[in-house]
Order: structure tokens, then C-alpha cells, then sequence
């Protein structure tokens, strides 16, 4: 293959992924609405449930994208210095969201701040969004998509506490937000918490934190019981699938950190809805891949369906 | 008009202050008719801008939502996917926006404030909850898109008039009343949410 070769193939595996993401939710998500649902007790919440797999089953059926916020498209990735497409994977992944957009379809939602237009392609300033790390001596590449829906971006929040204010100020913050502006952002919801020296690492982490898989736990033991408990006290609180109380309240708690400076608390939290449209994709050297998140995608498979709506 | 069909209560537009006086927050219904989509920009324009909406809506539905949408003027619309969004962004200005307009039934998703509770109550009027991220279920209660007003906001700001058949389950969230079931959910799960950081203040 030469690189302008590789380069399509790049671009077109990652907007039929990008696309696949959007109609079908990660396995891991599915299985935990599966379990909420079996544990639920509240008639009109099984009945919500209900509604979530039936339109789930008619996305997959149809090819349309089960939520109708596709959200801005945001990647994280890994990508290992010695990746042959890391000069160009910037630029691809930027086509790719233009091919994506246009094939699936996904719905435009990127506006030029000031401007005040949408740029009618999901790219623009800052668009879509890259969170990198090179990885040293390697050459493959591992890819997280999400779409970040308006829903569950709006109530995010980042704020720097005072050591004093210690664990139990970041859960009373994680929690008010649950009470509040959460009952909107289409719950279950995942609860990313970042926590970090100030607050843009601890709001990158937070993101961070949502693109973990549903069900994973902090290596540190610590932190993974302040998820347990965190989880628990918010299902305790019991908002529902909607809002509108349930047995549950969210797919999980995850957090994510980073040293803090002696003097503050860097605590910030971002919110995932349940139609949580996260991928992962790791690409080797020869562009050979596996997803993590959806078993179920494979390329010709995207490309023999045209991905559109029918 | 409002019929019972096989327990479910549907709702066809248009609505009469009956129709309207009859629903309680909690209530379960479905509708069938006419409705526009608006969110943000579309409020923005009638109340805030003071222009006229270029669809009449009296006695109809709202639905806050930015839907899918493909094809053109020349070949016809269709809708792809379709859902309610976040109703508490147009709080400050659907007082106005009802007052206004003389629209009937709102729907969209989460809770809504004091002042639509006060629209709602002198105008006559409800805001109901879809169950959201539900885009293609909910596409297939479309029948057409019959016209597409100020497309220049975008896709998702467009005001686009459309049939609905069996457009549902909607849960009546404020009712003509005034009464705000969320409002009462909140009471609720705040003070669950302080019972469970007072037990958390001891084991963190």
C-alpha cells in the first residue's frame, strides 16, 4: 500500500466507524442498561427501559443513528511515535468526520462562536477535538470516538476546592449536579470525575474518565472505592431513566486522576447519557484492526451496508 | 380532541382549553397531528427578536427538537431521527413564547421552571416529557414533513412543521394547574441526595 493508500483506507474505516458508533451503542453499555432494567422495579421506568432497547433494535435494523445529537466528535488518542500515518492522522480524522457526517448522516452541530454559523460538516475551529499522547517507541495507534451530545455536555462542571473541603467537598459537588441539571442529561448516566492540581487537567481527565469502559475500576484501590461509593449514593438517590425515579441512577462512576497541587483540589465532573456513543479502534502499523467497544463492526461489513438510511 | 383508544389517551390537534384542563402532571398521553419543532433559536426570534412565526401553532404542539432531516425543497424532506431536547435552555423565554403564540402542548425533556408553570396556568397550556435518545422509534411517528421555516439557523434551529401519528409515551410534566412534577422529583431526590453525603461525609 503507499501512504496515499493507507490514507484513504484510514480515512474510510474511521467514518464508517465514527458512523457505526452513532446507530449502535458499545457492548459494555448495552449490558449495563440490560442489568439496570432487570433490577428496576418502577413500572413507568421498565417501561422507559423498554422503549431504549426497542430503539436500539430499530437503529441497528435501520441504520439510523439512535439519538438524533450526534454530538460534537471528539478523539482521544494513543498513537505510538513510530504509527506510519501520524503526520497525516490529524487530517484524516478530519475527513473522516466530514465522510461520516455526510454518510450516515450525522447531524450537523458545530457553530462558529462570534461568527454564529454552523459550519454544516461537524469540523471548524477546534473541530473536531484531539486529545493526544505519543507513545514512545511503538507503531500502532488506538483510537477513542465519542460523540458529545448537548444533553449530557451541559451539565459539566469544573471547579478547584481547598484541601480542607477534602473527599467529601468533590462528592458533594459531584452529587449537587446530580439533583440539579443531571435530571435533563438523559440518565443513567456515566459519571466521569477527573481530579487534578487545577481545573483544565481535571476537566481533561474527567473526559478521560467517561471513555473508560462501563464496569472498569480504578487501579488505585482508593479511588476505586470512592467510585463504589459514589455510585452508590447516587443510585441511592434514585432519578431514574429520564429523571423520573427508578431503582438507579447511573451506568457508573469512573474517575480519573492526576497529582494535586499541597494547596487545592482540582475536581471536575462531565456527564455521559445513556445513549453513551463511545468507540475504541487500534490500528497496527498496517492498518489491521480490533475495536474494543463494538464486536459487532467490521469494514466491509460498514462499507456492503452504505451506511446510509434506508 | 381527546379519545381513548385501547386505554391509551390520544390527543389530536387541535387542542381546545378542554382538552388541555383535562390532563394531570403525571398523565400518560399520545398525539397525533400537527406540530413544529423549536428550540433555542426559534425562541430567540418570536420572543426576544419580536418576529412573527411563520406557522401558525394556536391550539397545536411544540416539540423542543433538533431533528435529522435529508433531502431538499425540490424532492421533499424525510426525517432520519427525531427527539426531545433539554426544554429547561427555552425556561427563559417560553413564558413569552406561549403567550405569544398561543401554543398548546410542549414537549420535550427534563424539567422546566416556575415561570413556564405560570405560562402554562394562564394560557392554558402543559409541557410533557419523551423519553430521549429515542431518535428512530420516535421518527416513525412522523408521517411528513409538511414545510421547513428559517432552515438559515441550521438543521437542528429550523423550524419545521410536521404529522405526527401516535407520538409518544408523553408524560405530563407541568400541567395547566401549574403543577411541576419535577419540581416534587427534586424535593425528593434532594433530600435522598443529603441523607447519602451525610453517610458518605463519615467513610470519605
Amino acid at each position: 500500500m503507499t501512504l496515499e493508500d493507507k490514507k484513504n483506507r484510514l480515512t474510510d474505516i474511521m467514518a464508517s466507524f465514527i458512523g457505526y458508533t452513532a446507530v449502535h451503542l458499545p457492548d459494555d453499555v448495552v449490558l449495563k442498561l440490560k442489568e439496570l432494567r432487570e433490577a428496576e422495579n418502577d413500572p413507568a421506568a421498565l417501561s422507559i427501559y423498554d422503549m431504549m432497547f426497542e430503539n436500539m433494535r430499530l437503529a441497528s435494523e435501520l441504520g439510523r443513528p439512535s439519538c438524533q445529537d450526534t454530538g460534537l466528535v471528539q478523539f482521544r488518542i494513543e498513537c505510538g511515535s513510530r504509527f506510519p500515518l501520524i503526520h497525516q492522522l490529524k487530517d484524516i480524522l478530519h475527513d473522516a468526520v466530514v465522510k461520516a457526517t455526510a454518510e450516515t448522516p450525522l447531524r450537523p452541530n458545530a457553530v462558529e462562536p462570534f461568527d454564529e454559523f454552523n459550519t454544516g460538516d461537524n469540523t471548524g475551529t477546534g473541530a473536531p477535538a484531539f486529545f493526544w499522547d505519543i507513545i514512545p517507541d511503538d507503531d500502532s495507534c488506538r483510537i477513542c470516538t465519542y460523540l458529545a451530545g448537548g444533553g449530557c455536555s451541559l451539565p459539566g462542571q469544573a471547579m478547584v476546592l481547598m484541601p480542607g473541603d477534602g473527599y467529601e467537598g468533590a462528592a458533594r459537588f459531584v452529587m449537587e449536579r446530580i439533583t440539579s441539571y443531571c435530571l435533563n442529561a438523559c440518565p443513567p448516566l456515566l459519571v466521569g470525575v477527573g481530579i487534578a492540581g487545577s481545573i483544565e487537567t481535571a476537566a481533561l481527565l474527567s473526559k478521560q474518565a467517561l471513555l473508560r469502559p462501563v464496569g472498569s475500576h480504578n487501579p488505585n484501590e482508593k479511588a476505586a472505592e470512592m467510585e463504589k461509593l459514589l455510585e452508590d449514593s447516587i443510585n441511592a438517590v434514585g432519578i431514574g431513566p429520564q429523571g423520573l425515579g427508578g431503582s438507579s441512577s447511573v451506568l457508573g462512576v469512573n474517575i480519573e486522576y492526576s497529582v494535586r497541587h499541597t494547596a487545592t483540589i482540582g475536581v471536575a465532573v462531565s456527564f455521559g447519557c445513556w445513549t453513551h456513543r463511545r468507540g475504541q479502534i487500534v490500528f497496527d502499523s498496517d492498518l489491521n484492526f480490533v475495536t474494543g467497544t463494538h464486536t459487532g463492526f467490521t469494514y466491509e461489513k460498514a462499507e456492503a451496508k452504505g451506511a446510509g438510511t434506508k | 380532541m381527546t379519545e381513548t383508544i385501547n386505554g391509551k389517551t390520544i390527543l389530536t390537534t387541535p387542542l381546545s382549553q378542554e382538552d388541555i384542563s383535562a390532563l394531570q402532571a403525571g398523565d400518560v398521553v399520545y398525539i397525533n397531528g400537527d406540530i413544529v419543532t423549536g428550540r433555542d433559536d426559534v425562541h430567540i426570534r418570536v420572543t426576544t427578536e419580536g418576529m412573527d412565526l411563520p406557522a401558525d401553532i394556536h391550539g397545536k404542539a411544540l416539540m423542543h427538537a433538533g431533528p435529522i432531516v435529508t433531502g431538499s425543497d425540490e424532492e421533499g424532506y424525510t426525517v432520519v431521527a427525531i427527539g426531545p431536547t433539554t426544554s429547561m435552555r427555552m425556561e427563559k423565554l417560553e413564558y413569552d413564547f406561549i403567550r405569544r403564540t398561543g401554543v398548546r402542548l410542549i414537549i420535550g425533556k427534563g424539567c422546566m421552571g416556575d415561570r413556564t408553570a405560570e405560562a402554562c396556568r394562564e394560557f392554558g397550556a402543559v409541557h410533557c416529557v419523551m423519553p430521549a435518545g429515542n431518535a428512530v422509534a420516535t421518527a416513525l411517528c412522523v408521517e411528513e414533513i409538511s414545510s421547513v421555516e428559517w432552515l438559515d439557523l441550521g438543521m437542528a434551529e429550523a423550524l419545521w412543521s410536521i404529522r405526527v401519528k401516535g407520538l409518544g409515551p408523553l408524560i405530563v410534566s407541568i400541567d395547566s394547574s401549574g403543577r411541576n412534577l419535577f419540581e416534587e422529583k427534586k424535593a425528593e431526590y434532594t433530600a435522598r441526595k443529603e441523607e447519602q453525603l451525610e453517610k458518605l461525609s463519615r467513610l470519605l
